[in-house]
């Protein structure tokens, strides 16, 4: 029990700070964010497989997160069948002349000795697929976004539930994974990092503009949901009894009908909203508890050694006939595959998908100081990193505005220092992450709550 | 005439606009390439910095106008120049006292470094924010155009115009002239000498007698001349927006690493190798061609390779492409 002491504190202190965001703001505010600190949660995992386990920087954690996103769109939405008559067999054949170059490539590769004209010959293959594909697409995808391109003008995707998605998400982030791994592992920690980076860009730029394959920048809203929706559930007779249950004591206050009637459907539409969070809270909460409990195995499976002992020494690991590039790659997949499903539930609970929100700021870098915060190496720690980052990154909004009005309060309502910060007040968010970002790095290198490895 | 007429389009719409844009992001790449040489670590806050310098630029500039302080026909913010270097050396040397000089005497790895830059990006970005706020602002003033496309058409008779925009040619020639000073520093003094020694090898640079605080001052004194004269640059030719900024970080780093990272001259070249490659791959040919073929040849279409929406992928696939096949870069990196 003793060393777990620090764990269960400071997840208990996570939980106060979220109860009393409930208390003073509102519930629905509270569950808002503790979804969030969930999918970040899931983010996170992901992040500290790569970087806790295996020491590999991975900056391109934005482009996962937007193809997992990306896979929503894919599996759930209900295919447009116009769009396929219209252009899909255009689409068909550049996929099959993809696969074709990839293919051509590969053999020139395997069965040819390096030489000028081998080169030569692989540059032709790809100038030449280049101009076959766009000669093929371009008709294809004109056609495409000419149906009805103020609701549809995309392709669909494929209609299945949205949970699939979650699933799709982590094989496309891990696909994409495997191409930046054979391309890029082998570079040193920082171009590795920038290399990500600018890859990730380049993902989010080719999903931003190809309105065919997911409307780009136009984005696809009213997805569907695991979830009940709150309509619905404000009409059915069962959810207005709980409610009504629930709220017996305040509503036998009342004692006009008409008044007691508008309190009690009030009270329906607060508590649909919460309920429809709750259900989502549960989902995630249980996507991060068996997340939690296999990269626990892991971590402490000989695998799970291996790991850190490539990690802490490649030579050494080498020398042991481990095979690095391989475990490398493997470990940049799985970790990508989880951002993946990360993307996917957090676009689910959106209910649409925004190509143009996905910046690097908010989907790289916060996400690294949450792994950096709750502490590499440590699922426990990386977890509520993504807890206390998020919520800092919230709540500091308030919070400086608070803190503002409390320190400028002898000033005049038309001071034109205290209108500017209370204007600028969103902005220290950056502030605050940075500060707390550059302390914990300089006082607690390994985290809130650090690595400990004991030998079982 | 046909023949000069389609150069005329292809300099008016490529060559002036990629010199430019080359020359802000060489200014930039440059920054990264010196940190990366002498203090070792990729700089993640390289595009925040470059804001912070141009911040107070712009905020002088809107001063200088208010208590009508000009030079006539040039931009207000080249007088604001060296406040806003002066102030850009202060911040950089204050987070280097409180951030930087730590993990460099515990000889941190790069991967700590890049992280500790991360927070400061955060930090430069919320200062930025509150003291300016995240809007767009143009701070050009004086003389807009050198040679407008009506003048150029009525001195030659040609069908097309040629433009330059004042800023274009700021941008090259006070580029031009603070890179060459900087590279007659390096290569030329005994203090730029002392730099790249020091870059080279630490530790033999140490044994010989090298102040490595006064070679890490100096770095940061460049460095905050480079990152302010471009970001002032950039904001005259564009217009200031935080956030342009900070996305500006990528193509720098892509331009930095392209041309073999921690050579500045290599660094110099990159940024025009990357402007010229987003430029030439995303513009449309078709009025160039018009003017080589017959014109029942003409063609239908734009003549694009690629859509300007695709203009920071262009860079950065050419940086992966560098990345896999000379992971050096076009120069040799690593050493000034």
């Amino acid at each position: 029990m003793r060393k777990y002491s620090n764990i269960i504190a400071a997840y208990s202190i996570m939980l106060v700070l979220i109860l009393l965001v409930g208390i003073f703001q509102s519930w629905s505010i509270a569950l808002t964010i503790l979804n969030y600190c969930l999918i970040s949660a899931v983010m996170t995992i992901g992040a500290n497989i790569q970087w806790g386990y295996a020491g590999l920087i991975n900056f391109g954690i934005m482009g996962y997160t937007a193809l997992g996103g990306l896979a929503v769109v894919l599996v759930s939405v209900d295919p447009v069948q116009q769009a396929w008559q219209a252009g899909g067999l255009n689409i068909l054949i550049c996929f099959w002349i993809i696969v074709v170059m990839v293919v051509l490539i590969r053999y020139l590769l395997k069965y040819f000795n390096k030489s000028k004209y081998r080169t030569y010959g692989i540059a032709f293959v790809i100038i030449g697929g280049i101009l076959l594909l766009r000669l093929t697409a371009t008709p294809g995808i004109e056609a495409i976004e000419a149906v009805d391109p103020a609701k549809t003008g995309f392709l669909g995707g494929m209609g299945l539930p949205v949970l699939f998605s979650w699933i799709g998400g982590a094989f496309l982030a891990g696909g994409l994974a495997f191409i930046v791994g054979k391309i890029a592992l082998g570079l040193r920690a920082d171009y590795l990092a920038i290399a990500t980076l600018l890859i990730a860009e380049i993902v989010v730029s080719i999903i931003k503009h190809e309105e065919w394959l997911a409307r780009g920048v136009k984005n696809v809203i009213g997805l569907k949901r695991p979830a009940p929706y709150e309509i619905d559930l404000q009409t059915s007779q069962w959810f207005i009894n709980l409610v009504e249950k629930f709220h017996s004591k305040k509503l036998s206050m009342i004692n006009s009908i008409t008044e007691r009637q508008d309190a009690l459907s009030q009270f329906v539409i607060d508590a649909s909203s919460v309920y429809v969070k709750l259900c989502f809270t549960g989902l995630f909460l249980s996507v991060v508890i068996v997340l939690l409990i296999v990269t626990q195995k892991a971590l402490y499976s000989p695998w799970g050694r291996k790991m850190r002992a490539i990690r802490d020494n490649e030579e050494a690991a080498s020398a042991m006939g481990k095979n690095i590039v391989k475990e490398h790659l493997f470990i940049f997949i799985l970790g990508s595959a989880i951002v993946g499903i990360a993307g996917a539930m957090m676009v689910t609970n959106d209910g649409l998908f925004t190509p143009g929100s996905y910046r690097p700021m908010r989907y790289t870098f916060v996400i690294w100081v949450m792994v950096i915060v709750g502490g590499t190496g440590n699922n426990f720690g990386a977890i509520l990193g993504g807890f206390v980052v998020w919520f800092l990154w919230v709540e500091a909004a308030p919070m400086a505005l608070f803190l503002i009005n409390l320190f400028t309060s002898h000033l005049p309502e038309t001071n034109s220092v205290r209108v500017h910060l209370i204007e600028s007040a969103p902005y220290f968010r950056f502030l605050v992450i940075g500060i707390g970002l550059l302390t914990i790095m300089r006082y607690r290198p390994k985290g809130i709550l650090p690595e400990k490895i004991e030998i079982k | 005439m046909d023949f000069i007429n389609a150069i005329v389009v292809l300099t008016n719409f490529t060559i002036i606009p990629a010199l430019a844009y080359g020359s802000q992001l060489a200014l930039g790449a440059i920054f990264v390439t010196l940190i990366y040489a002498v203090l070792r670590f990729a700089n993640f806050a390289t595009g925040d910095m470059m804001s912070f310098g141009t911040m107070f630029a712009v905020l002088l500039t809107y001063y200088f106008q208010s208590i009508g302080l000009g030079l006539g026909f040039l931009p207000t913010a080249l007088l604001t120049i060296p406040f806003a270097i002066i102030m850009m050396i202060l911040y950089m040397l204050l987070i280097d006292k409180f951030v930087f000089s730590y993990y460099r005497i515990k000889k941190s790895p790069p991967v700590q470094f890049a992280m500790v830059s991360v927070g400061v990006m955060f930090v430069t970005q919320a200062i930025i924010r509150i003291i300016i706020g995240p809007s767009d602002r143009r701070f050009l003033d004086g003389e807009k155009f050198i040679l407008k496309a009506t003048e150029f058409k009525e001195m030659t008779g040609l069908n097309e115009g040629l433009t330059l925009k004042s800023t274009q040619a700021i941008t090259i020639v006070v580029t031009l002239i603070i890179v060459s000073i900087m590279f007659w520093f390096l290569n030329k003094t005994k203090t730029g000498t002392s730099m790249r020694a020091y870059s080279d090898n630490e530790d033999l640079a140490l044994l010989s007698g090298i102040d490595p605080k006064r070679v890490v001052l100096i770095t940061w004194v460049i460095a905050g001349v480079l990152a302010t004269v471009g970001g002032i640059l950039y904001g005259l030719d564009k217009s200031y927006r935080p956030f342009v900024y900070f996305n500006n970080m990528l193509p720098i780093f892509a331009a930095a690493i392209v041309g073999g990272i921690g050579n500045p001259f290599g660094a110099f070249l990159g940024g025009y190798v990357i402007a010229f490659a987003e430029i030439l791959i995303t513009y449309a040919y078709k009025r160039f061609i018009a003017y080589l073929v017959p014109e029942s040849m003409e063609p239908d279409s734009l003549m694009q390779l690629l859509s300007t929406d695709y203009k920071f992928a262009v860079s950065f696939s050419i940086l992966v492409i560098v990345l896999l096949i000379r992971p050096s870069g076009i120069f040799k990196g690593k050493t000034i």
